[in-house]
């Protein structure tokens, strides 16, 4: 699959979010982290209202999978709120911010963004993808911190 | 019959099964995709079978994993 490198779409999250996802990273390692993003799209720009931070059942540093149940009551949770899925996040605790083979494989969803927290440097590294796999494509979105 | 669907309430036709309805909401990569019904998560080898009534409540949720 080609990784191209072009912004299809802007996304925006809030600092406090960022800070957040970063949070829980850190809360989880050596595992991977995972969640969700919610929000709404406003000319094309995804904007990122709330975030929710998930289980992610492998308990592993490599792979991560989150927990169904969750994953349906945050549904629950973002339709209640009037709210779009917007995509999902998870860490790599110890590789950089961009998906692996098996981040792709197993990226089903063609409309989400498929968020990646860096934990590698001492500095997180956040970067969001758009990865469509009937096409071959992953594209990479292009994030403001707000 | 009234179903909420992925958090619409629309009208369908009685005697719906979760495979009609994947079809109609032309959902993508459906083999991928787990489906649940008041809360609770429909086996796959249940789709053809598994009639929605009036009332019910459907979500599509994509598995979401991966690896480093």
């Amino acid at each position: 699959m080609n990784m191209i490198c072009k912004f299809i779409c802007k996304l925006k999250i809030k600092k406090a979010d960022f800070d957040l996802i970063v949070s829980h990273a850190k809360n989880n390692l050596p595992n991977e982290a995972c969640g969700l993003l919610a929000g709404k799209i406003e000319d094309g720009i995804k904007i990122v209202e709330k975030i929710y931070t998930l289980t992610n059942i492998d308990e592993s540093p490599e792979h991560f999978s989150i927990h169904p149940q969750e994953q349906l009551q945050a549904i629950k949770d973002i339709r209640r709120l009037g709210l779009n899925p917007l995509g999902n996040f998870h860490s790599h605790p110890s590789t950089p911010a961009r998906p692996s083979k098996e981040d792709i494989r197993l990226a089903y969803d063609p409309q989400a963004s498929y968020m990646i927290l860096s934990l590698m440097d001492e500095t997180p590294v956040l970067k969001s993808f758009h990865i469509e796999k009937a096409k071959g494509t992953v594209l990479i979105e292009e994030i403001t911190i707000i | 019959m009234k179903l909420t669907v992925s958090g619409k309430t629309n009208d369908y036709s009685e005697k719906l099964t979760v495979k009609e309805l994947i079809v109609l909401e032309n959902i993508e990569t459906p083999e991928y995709v787990s489906v649940s019904v008041n809360d609770e998560f429909v086996k796959s080898g249940d789709f053809e079978t598994h009639l929605l009534r009036d009332g019910d409540y459907v979500e599509f949720l994509y598995f979401m994993g991966g690896g480093c």
